[in-house]
């Protein structure tokens, strides 16, 4: 095999592919993240529609194979051979970019979303300031999209859109900062910005940042799993597409498959900001009470937590495929959901391999750790009534910000308790 | 064997980013459309921030892009958004003062010709050696030692332009 091939495979490279500087290893990373983002937003689709309707007492979808299991596929089909329409009196040449700008924006915050030590494309110096500035790229996206519609409605949307997330971008970027100013916390004094870096301080430090300083960690969390919300504009901070008041927001001419880039963006920036909020302050790859629960007992049986939890896929969708109706027209289905219990009882046992086991870990604690978020993201969507938006501004400005910057202070200050105790006993020394 | 990472086509990406700058930096004078003049200002931007990234100053090529891009250029979109368009594009474009401009443009042209020229001994530094591990690091020390008065300046500078705008727009506070 070519060098460039095996070289990266070798025992002792501790290094992401970026930082290795091995072009071909860092494609193939790109590749499989673009992948599984794609797939997650897919299984996010489905599971947020099913979760909803049972949050109202409805079935959701059922029709498209078993328990509407098929209906992404369906609805992914619909909307490729939909027509694309492009308004006329619209900027055809900014419409047709919107989409674009907003996928290109989000898919580039995951060149430093760390998935493990070394399971990231590449680990940046400025990890961090990279994700917040890619990311605050997608509101161009939003406000070329409503603004080239001309319509009334998108262009609503988009002003309102503007405004909510530069607002909410600085009680974020001030939370962000507090848990940044955590890191510094060493011998060297100097705090760091590189993601996989701010993951092993908190290793160094035998504690997540959410339960550092506490409740200061905690404050801190808060305000960043509120400003995240409002960032990707979902509910109940949805106000740049408020159906009842907007049709659709700024998206409301696009059609199709533009459409439906609108929509993988969005579900790929709620990805992304839970894995910003996660590596921050819930201890990125690393696996819940590694020092608590240490030793290789423990080590062991949290590493088979990943086959189990595919055991258990697998268990369920086995026992829905035995309570599936014995009618002959529904033979294919019932067949199929069995299959599909085989493969993931197959991963599962695949997941069991040692060397599989080993490097699987961390990628599935991060990942466990997302899917957490995005049930909440649809727990939030079933549950809380929409801001209105004069109220959206007062949280974001009246609310959050202050707090960030109190929490900024005080963590400064409890950081440096010692440096300010010395000082102050020297002045009354004197 | 671990090696430490080489930087890849260095020239190749010099040479494109400096294209793509001077070429949308011509787009954003020669587009009737504002909107279009301030899409292609945000490509200049971008492409300076990659340009800074080549000079191993990470820190400087993030805060360009958060500063710059995500936030002084959605507040432009946002105004010219409310512009009526339609009226702005029957404007005059140029105006006519061509030999002031030729000759602004052949003094800054001849300053950097000059700079050019002579500037490789008064701007000899050496190399850095793996500059951009720490590179963020190094910025904020000195920030908070040597240069904390300055840096103190100017975010009370900022504070004042803040409670300035804020008086300014709100009739009743």
């Amino acid at each position: 095999m070519p060098g460039f091939i095996t070289n990266y495979l070798d025992k002792t490279v501790q290094m992401t592919p970026g930082q290795y500087g091995s072009p071909f290893w860092a494609l193939v990373y790109i590749l499989v993240v673009f992948g599984g983002v794609s797939l997650a937003v897919v299984c996010m689709n489905w599971l947020e529609r099913k979760i909803l309707a049972h949050m109202q007492v409805r079935l959701g979808p059922m029709r498209v194979g078993p328990h509407g299991l098929l209906q992404p596929i369906a609805d992914a089909l619909k909307l490729i051979l939909k027509e694309d329409i492009v308004p006329e009196g619209a900027d055809s040449f900014v419409f047709l970019l919107a989409p674009v700008i907003i996928l290109l924006a989000v898919f580039s915050v995951y060149c430093v979303i760390p998935f493990g030590p070394t399971h990231a494309i590449t680990d940046m110096n400025i990890g961090i300031l990279f994700m917040l500035g890619v990311s605050s790229l997608g509101v161009l996206g939003i406000v070329m999209a409503g603004w080239a519609s001309n319509s009334h409605y998108p262009l609503i949307g988009a002003l309102r859109s503007s405004a909510q997330m530069v607002s909410y971008e600085i009680a974020m970027g001030l939370a962000v900062v507090s848990a940044v100013l955590m890191t510094s916390l060493n011998d060297s004094g100097t705090g760091t910005l590189s993601m996989i870096d701010i993951v092993k301080a908190q290793n160094a430090q035998h504690v997540w940042f959410v339960f550092k300083f506490f409740p200061l960690g905690l404050i801190a969390f808060f305000i960043f799993a509120v400003a995240m919300v409002a960032e990707t504009n979902r509910a109940p901070f949805d106000l740049p597409e408020a159906e009842s008041e907007l049709t659709a927001g700024f998206h409301t001419e696009y059609s199709g498959l533009r459409w439906s880039l609108f929509m993988l963006g969005e579900y790929a920036a709620m990805i992304a900001v839970s894995s910003i909020a996660i590596t921050l302050w819930l201890g990125g790859w690393m696996r819940p009470f590694p020092n608590a629960l240490g030793g290789p007992n423990w080590d062991l049986a949290f590493s088979l937590f990943p086959a189990l939890t595919f055991f258990g896929l697998a268990a369920m969708t086995f026992y829905s495929t035995m309570r599936m109706p014995k009618h002959a027209y529904f033979r294919i289905q019932t067949i199929g959901l069995g299959a599909f219990g085989a493969l993931f009882a197959l991963i599962g046992l695949i997941l069991l391999v040692p060397p599989v086991r080993d490097r699987v870990q961390d990628v599935y604690w991060f990942i466990a750790k997302i899917a957490v978020f995005l049930y909440l993201y649809i727990w939030y969507r079933g549950t809380f009534p929409r801001y209105r938006f004069d109220q959206l501004m007062k949280v974001g400005w009246k609310v959050l910000l202050p707090m960030g910057i109190g929490v900024l202070m005080l963590t400064g200050i409890v950081g440096l308790r010692t440096e300010i105790w010395d000082f102050l006993q020297r002045l009354v020394h004197v | 064997m671990a090696q430490v990472a080489q930087p890849v086509a260095t020239t190749f990406f010099f040479y494109m980013l400096s294209g793509i700058a001077i070429l949308s930096g011509v787009l954003v004078i020669t587009r009737k459309n504002p909107v279009h003049s301030a899409l292609a200002l945000i490509l200049t931007l971008l492409c300076v921030a990659g340009l800074y990234l080549m000079l191993y100053a990470p820190f400087v090529a993030g805060v360009q892009i958060i500063l710059y891009v995500g936030g002084i250029m959605v507040l432009f979109l946002f105004v010219i958004m409310l512009v009526n368009i339609e009226q702005a594009e029957k404007q005059k474009q140029f105006n006519q003062q061509w030999l002031a401009g030729i000759l602004a443009a052949l003094a800054l042209g001849a300053l950097l010709v000059l700079i050019y020229v002579k500037g490789k001994a008064a701007f000899a530094f050496p190399p850095p050696p793996m500059p951009e591990a720490d590179n963020t690091q190094r910025v904020g020390q000195l920030l908070y030692s040597n240069y904390m008065f300055p840096f103190e300046i100017a975010s009370l500078l900022l504070l004042v332009a803040i409670i300035g705008a804020v008086v300014m727009a709100k009739k009743r506070i």
